[in-house]
């Protein structure tokens, strides 16, 4: 059994009967749904002094927008997800990814709300990111894309919601970076959000946290064949490094009780162990499918700027210090959410939330939810958070006459 | 230990003077809110419970509601009844909220059951303008025939769990709360012990005859900002 990181045949078959080809390579097939334009009129203007243009926002949407344009829910994704929370993933083949939360009767009512889902600026799922071309150049923009922030992300998708005819939210709702885009929205465009769920997130990343992600980048730097950025145009990619940045990042987002009741100790395909370096253990073969499948979909250096703007999201430094001033006089109403084995964004990072929207009087609601499942909760099957969520979201359309 | 100066607040009939038919069930320091609280008055509710209260105040007061709940179970009722509560509790969750930030804050049966009673009600104070607080009086004389005759620690119906199981862990008497509200400069506006059944008593009696009979004592309280009335007396 080899130890590498390179995709295993079978993968690959089943990758080549469907016909999906790798990520990046798919974005020029149009099947990361919608695609929203922005020209040289149009520029993002990043936190990193550049104004972006031209640029893009792959999205996709579910519902219908009603006549008053009052119930448009944003969702934003985390670190690693894409647009498509209730559509058939182009790569993978996998259902949607919130398809336990947003659907027909769900708590997020694809038949009530008008749902739109964009892929972050900085990402490589459609919207504009490091592999995609730079029109000056005329190859990829590898490093030389500038840093991306959170409020880059949100601003990018005002601009959406502006191109779509979307004045404000009925709901701002996501989980881990989709939580922070979240409370960014609430901080930068108070009057355009009715209700905002951050779920299983902070309001700064914290240093154990930017730890993870600078191992994970180091991962990636350290494979020679991502050629300083230029693998794009070297024909190669970092599969290992980003494969073993992806393999920590996962061990994060589970939980010690979580781990131990899937895998224990148990050995793949027998019971002793090989004494070799082979996956002995079934959590290192999990571990090793999961970077695996992960370099299959995402770019590398997206990933370097995604945990970059993560790591950069401290909402309190942006107001002084002092996080209740993000969100004085705000009219927004919050539902906070967080998981008790979630040791990524432990309870106590919501509680800092809840604790300054109380500070600001804003009407917050805050739940803790029991689960083992560690910080992924959030996109589990969690009959607790629907509840909760069903509740918020049920109240909240009410008050607003929907 | 001294006695407090024994002054027998006026009679409270804020409940005894609501109308009982369409509230019937309702419990009678919740009624004592309802008479306090102005149309769309700030409310703080800590221990909201399923939200009873605070719905009860915003269908018929219009108010702007908060609550505090510890169990998730009581959250996610509120949450249902879009209510916007917190899960958390006393102790942790009050230091953040701005001076003044309601018009009245509530405080029921919980206060016995806070690791730190005083830095509790001096939040309750300073973030509430006025403050309704409830809780069951250890003076009560079958708490103290329970320890005199029986030796045992009591469990009546306000306090049901057994010395080792309950949340209780700072029990009181009325008089032992009217001490701590001298000593953090708690006006007492007004006050009334209720009977075991929960219904206010009708006479002003001296503290020591509530301490006695009264199951329970509800106090409205408002921070003492300098003037004379209610100012902690000097023995």
């Amino acid at each position: 059994m080899t130890m590498s990181l390179d995709p295993p045949t079978q993968t690959r078959a089943e990758a080549a009967d469907m016909g999906v080809p790798p990520a990046i390579e798919t974005k020029a097939q149009g099947t990361q749904g919608h695609l929203a334009q922005f020209g040289l009129d149009e520029p993002l203007a990043m936190d990193a002094g550049v104004a972006l243009a031209p640029f893009q926002i792959a999205y996709q949407t579910a519902g219908t927008l009603n006549a008053d344009r009052s119930n448009a829910v944003l969702i934003c994704h985390a670190l690693t997800g894409d647009q498509h929370f209730a559509h058939t993933h182009p790569v993978t083949g996998k259902r949607g990814w919130w398809e336990t939360l947003v659907g027909p009767g769900k708590p997020i009512d694809t038949d009530r709300y008008f749902v739109v889902c964009s892929n972050v600026v900085g990402s490589c799922m459609g919207s504009t990111g490091p592999a995609s071309i730079e029109p000056a150049t005329g190859r990829a923009y590898g490093l030389d894309f500038p840093l991306v922030t959170i409020r880059d992300m949100v601003r990018a998708q005002a601009m959406l919601l502006d191109r779509l005819g979307i004045g404000d939210l009925f709901l701002c709702i996501g989980g881990s970076m989709g939580g922070m885009q979240v409370l960014q929205w609430a901080a930068l465009y108070p009057e355009r959000v009715f209700a905002a769920m951050p779920i299983a997130t902070g309001a700064r990343h914290s240093a154990q946290n930017i730890a993870f992600h600078e191992v994970g980048r180091q991962a990636i730097m350290a494979d020679p064949a991502w050629a300083e950025g230029r693998y794009l145009e070297a024909g190669t990619r970092p599969a290992k490094g980003l494969g073993v940045a992806r393999m920590g990042a996962h061990i994060t987002y589970l939980s010690e009780p979580a781990l131990h009741r899937k895998f224990g100790r148990r050995f793949q395909g027998g019971s002793a162990p090989t004494f070799s370096f082979n996956a002995d253990f079934q959590i290192e073969s999990y571990l090793r499918h999961q970077g695996l499948s992960f370099v299959e979909r995402f770019d590398a250096n997206a990933y370097l700027y995604l945990t970059r703007a993560m790591d950069y999201f401290d909402l309190a430094a942006d107001h002084g210090g002092v996080l209740a001033n993000a969100f004085r006089g705000t009219k927004t109403r919050f539902c906070v959410m967080s998981f008790t084995s979630d040791w990524l964004f432990p309870t106590a990072d919501s509680r800092a939330i809840v604790h300054a929207l109380n500070a600001a009087s804003a009407a917050v609601a805050f739940v803790e939810v029991e689960s083992d499942k560690g910080h992924d909760a959030f996109l589990l099957d969690e009959p607790v958070m629907f509840g909760a969520a069903r509740g918020f979201i049920d109240a909240a359309a009410r008050a607003r006459g929907l | 230990m001294k006695s407090h100066r024994v002054v027998a607040p006026a009679p409270w009939d804020a409940a005894a003077s609501l109308p009982r038919g369409d509230l019937g069930g309702a419990r009678v320091d919740h009624l004592v809110v309802l008479g306090l609280v102005a149309p769309g008055a700030r409310v703080l509710d800590i221990g909201c419970g399923d939200g009873t209260l605070l719905a009860l105040l915003r269908d018929r007061r219009g108010i702007d509601g908060r609550g505090i709940e510890l169990s998730r179970e009581g959250v996610n009722a509120c949450l249902a009844r879009g209510l916007p509560v917190i899960q958390g509790d006393a102790d942790t969750d009050l230091a953040n909220y701005p001076d003044d930030a309601f018009d009245v804050v509530v405080l029921s049966q919980t206060i016995q059951a806070t690791r730190n009673p005083r830095i509790v009600l001096e939040h309750l104070l300073r973030i509430g303008r006025q403050v309704v607080i409830s809780f069951p009086n250890f003076g009560h004389w079958r708490v103290r025939a329970e320890l005199a005759f029986r030796g045992r620690m009591p469990v009546t119906a306000l306090m049901p769990e057994e010395w080792y199981e309950t949340q209780n862990i700072h029990h009181c008497t009325i008089r032992d709360f009217v001490g701590l509200c001298r000593t953090v400069g708690a006006r007492i506006e007004k006050a009334t012990a209720l009977d075991a059944r929960g219904r206010p008593m009708r006479f002003s009696m001296p503290w020591w005859v509530w301490n006695l009979i009264g199951a329970q004592g509800v106090f409205l309280l408002k921070l003492d900002k300098g003037d004379t009335l209610g100012a902690p007396t000097q023995p």
